[in-house]
């Protein structure tokens, strides 16, 4: 009886020991967030990362929150921080770093070892330019850009060249027109069943026009300080007029149509389509099959090539920056996901180009049928600087909105969205200068 | 309490304190998830409150003024928020009220398969507003959404619907008048049956015409009914929400802005552009908006009947 009681004291004493120093263990163990939103691919390019990360630092242990929706992502980055917690490595849209700047949401990425040199020697120039108060606040695994996509199958049965895609905007319009079927009345959107090109200004033809459109009129979207709105020029609104005019003129597309000119596209319902590399990924998942091309944006009457560029780029939080070893920890997990090798294995997995310069001028990309057009575009791409994207895209959308559902002028819708976008990007810095 | 006070009561006494504090848990709870945020969301008006930041400076009236300068404005976003949910109380109101009173004297007087025919209405308003919402949107189609395919085949020309500024939020009220229409079927039925049938059959014997039974019987001893409802279903319609997020492109409340409302409005503010003081002070506002006209509603409409 004696010894039996003996015995079961030692056990648990025996147990309470080796818990105390798996804990003890744990101590020494840092441990830091990381989160993204919900993107099959990039949560699991981004897991492969993270378990090579932690094989070579023992000591970091990084916890991947990949659960949360395109749609709430930012939502819930807004609940997390008054409640205390939340990611210490986050990746945000380029576009929205200024918002959580303003907010005081990311600290500035420290100078060892992302010194502005080092930046702007490896890194795309459009995220060497996304310089903002004299800080760089986040920076990028891969970079994107836009290219023309095209349906084989389509041009074939309109009688057009199958592997001759459209090489300026007047053959654009052209070859959207020749591809467009109806069922009655050619003058009607809804009467559409087969499109040509559906201009959406939701999607990705916002940042089309006003990258690459107004350019290539030979016009400028904004100052060269990004502060003041110069699209509603007389060549903004040729450029705007030449893109509404698919929808309100040759009536050869809607975004409202068909489930959207995304989705058209990737079913095979639509010939012409604008997007980023992004979407190869979408369409080998939807729709193996679809028989397309992709090839670089179409030159504009000046002759030009343009293209924009965008990325979700990896920022610290003010939450990391509160702990010395988690931030010295942020700082190593973000050093690791932005090397070459990083960027290499995102290519392959996520179909977005390396950040890094050298890796996305890399000839296997170059040579590649799908991803040779964007990288082909990197060299020429701009990204905008954005201070409100969301804001700032829908006063795009409501401009366009106007022009095809109001009948207005496209003259005057784009000069009520330049005031609108102006008094966003007045606010943001007023504020600022506070 | 002092010692000894619980133990000196009487049985009866006791089962009262001990079924106060078991009340008390919900209570503290319904204080804590309900109260607490309305009253904050006071506070976060006076605020220029971001949630993603450290600080929260204080703005004091700054984003009433802003609101109301918005609403003074020819056009903007809250501005259209504002007349649309008025849009939606005036129209959707009456309306669903009128065809729930109408649907409830036939089912009223039917007796064969009637519980068929109340499930029939009711069923709309037990299921997701959400799941309804995405099935409209898509009845609501170009070419080939169902009312559209109805309209090709008797040769009548298609309808933009929801891709219409016109035709948008007429395309959204008619969804929630439906779905909601169940629940004032219901309670316009039980307040039927309160009706003694002496009175119809009085009626009867003076010879009156079903018009005038209607007129001078039903709808005035259905007055309590009428009036629940009136006072519910325009809170409800004021707060609407999901059914707009679920039916325009991207949540947006458009096209241009012609389906938004107050809600939408205050969580784009709040969840997009992260202006959380901003979003409150249209909550406070809308609050407002409800408590004026609930009152007037209970003061106009409640008048005793004899």
């Amino acid at each position: 009886m004696q010894r039996s009681r003996l015995l079961a004291i030692l056990a648990v004493l025996i147990v309470l020991f080796s818990l105390g120093a798996i804990v003890g263990a744990q101590d020494d163990m840092v441990e830091i967030e990381y989160w993204q939103y919900n993107f099959g691919a990039r949560v699991d390019a981004m897991n492969m990362l993270i378990e090579q990360f932690e094989a070579e630092n023992p000591g970091i242990k990084v916890v991947h929150n990949s659960d949360i929706p395109y749609a709430d992502f930012r939502t819930e980055l807004a609940a997390s921080a008054p409640a205390g917690v939340g990611p210490d490595v986050v990746t945000l849209f380029y576009g929205w770093i200024p918002a959580f700047v303003d907010a005081g949401y990311l600290v500035p990425l420290p100078e060892d070892p992302f010194s502005e040199e080092f930046i702007m020697e490896t890194f795309s120039p459009m995220v060497a330019n996304s310089k903002f108060e004299g800080s760089y606040w986040a920076i990028p695994t891969a970079v994107r850009s836009l290219a023309l996509f095209w349906n084989k199958d389509i041009f074939a049965d309109a009688g057009l060249d199958p592997e001759a895609p459209p090489a300026t905007l007047d053959e654009l319009v052209e070859m959207a027109i020749a591809t467009t079927q109806y069922d009655g009345d050619m003058g009607d959107i809804l009467n559409i069943t087969r499109q040509g090109h559906a201009p959406a200004l939701s999607a990705q033809d916002h940042h089309w026009f006003r990258e690459v459109l107004i350019r290539q009129y030979g016009g400028a979207p904004y100052s060269d300080d990004g502060r003041t709105v110069t699209y509603n020029s007389e060549e903004g609104c040729a450029a705007f007029s030449w893109l509404a005019a698919f929808e309100t003129e040759h009536v050869t597309g809607s975004n409202d149509i068909l489930d959207g000119a995304t989705n058209a596209f990737v079913n095979g319902d639509s010939a012409i389509h604008v997007d980023g590399s992004f979407r190869l990924g979408t369409i080998a998942r939807n729709n193996p099959d679809l028989n397309y091309g992709v090839t670089e944006l179409p030159v504009g009457p000046n002759g030009e090539r343009h293209t924009f560029g965008s990325y979700w780029t990896h920022g610290i939080t003010r939450r990391a920056n509160d702990d010395p070893a988690r931030l010295e920890a942020a700082v190593k997990f973000l050093q690791f996901i932005t090397t070459p090798e990083a960027g290499t294995l995102w290519v392959n997995n996520v179909g977005e180009l390396p950040a890094q310069a050298a890796a996305a001028a890399d000839e296997m990309i170059l040579a590649d049928a799908d991803l040779g057009p964007f990288s082909a575009g990197l060299a020429y791409s701009h990204a905008t600087f954005f201070v409100d994207e969301s804001a700032q895209r829908q006063v795009l959308i409501d401009a366009f909105d106007n022009i095809r559902l109001g009948g207005m002028d496209p003259c005057d819708a784009l000069d009520e969205a330049a005031a609108a976008e102006q008094e966003l990007i007045d606010n943001f810095w007023a504020d600022r200068e506070m | 309490m002092p010692p000894g006070v619980f133990q000196n009561m009487t049985f009866a006494r006791k089962k009262i304190v001990w079924a106060y504090i078991f009340l008390a848990i919900p209570i503290v709870f319904f204080a804590y998830i309900r109260v607490y945020p309305a009253l904050f969301a006071f506070q976060m008006s006076l605020h220029d409150y971001n949630p993603l930041a450290a600080e929260q400076p204080y703005v004091g009236l700054e984003n009433y003024e802003r609101l109301f300068e918005q609403l003074g404005k020819r056009k903007s976003q809250t501005k259209s928020a504002f007349q649309n949910t008025i849009n939606y109380v005036l129209l959707g109101v009456p309306i669903q009220l009128c065809l729930a009173l109408a649907i409830a004297l036939m089912l009223n007087e039917i007796r064969v398969m009637s519980t068929l025919y109340r499930i029939m209405f009711f069923l709309p308003f037990v299921t997701s507003t959400i799941a309804i919402a995405w099935v409209f949107r898509m009845l609501y189609q170009p070419r080939f959404g169902l009312f559209n395919v109805i309209l090709q085949l008797v040769s009548l020309p298609q309808q933009p619907f929801l891709r219409s500024t016109q035709q948008a939020l007429p395309s959204v009220l008619a969804l929630v008048i439906w779905q909601g229409m169940g629940f004032a079927i219901i309670i316009f039925l039980a307040g039927l049956k309160q009706i003694p049938r002496t009175y119809y059959e009085a009626a009867e014997v003076d010879g009156a015409s079903r018009w005038h039974t209607f007129r001078y019987i039903t709808f005035p001893l259905l007055n309590p009914s009428i009036v629940y409802l009136l006072v519910l279903q325009s809170i409800s319609f004021l707060r609407m929400f999901a059914p707009v997020i679920a039916m325009t492109e991207q949540g947006r409340g458009g096209p241009l802005d012609s389906t938004v409302t107050v809600v939408l409005q205050t969580y784009r503010e709040a969840f997009q552009s992260f202006n959380m003081g901003y979003a409150s002070s249209l909550t406070v506002v809308l609050f407002a908006l409800i408590l004026g006209v609930t009152i007037i509603q209970l003061s106009v409409t409640s008048r005793r009947i004899n």
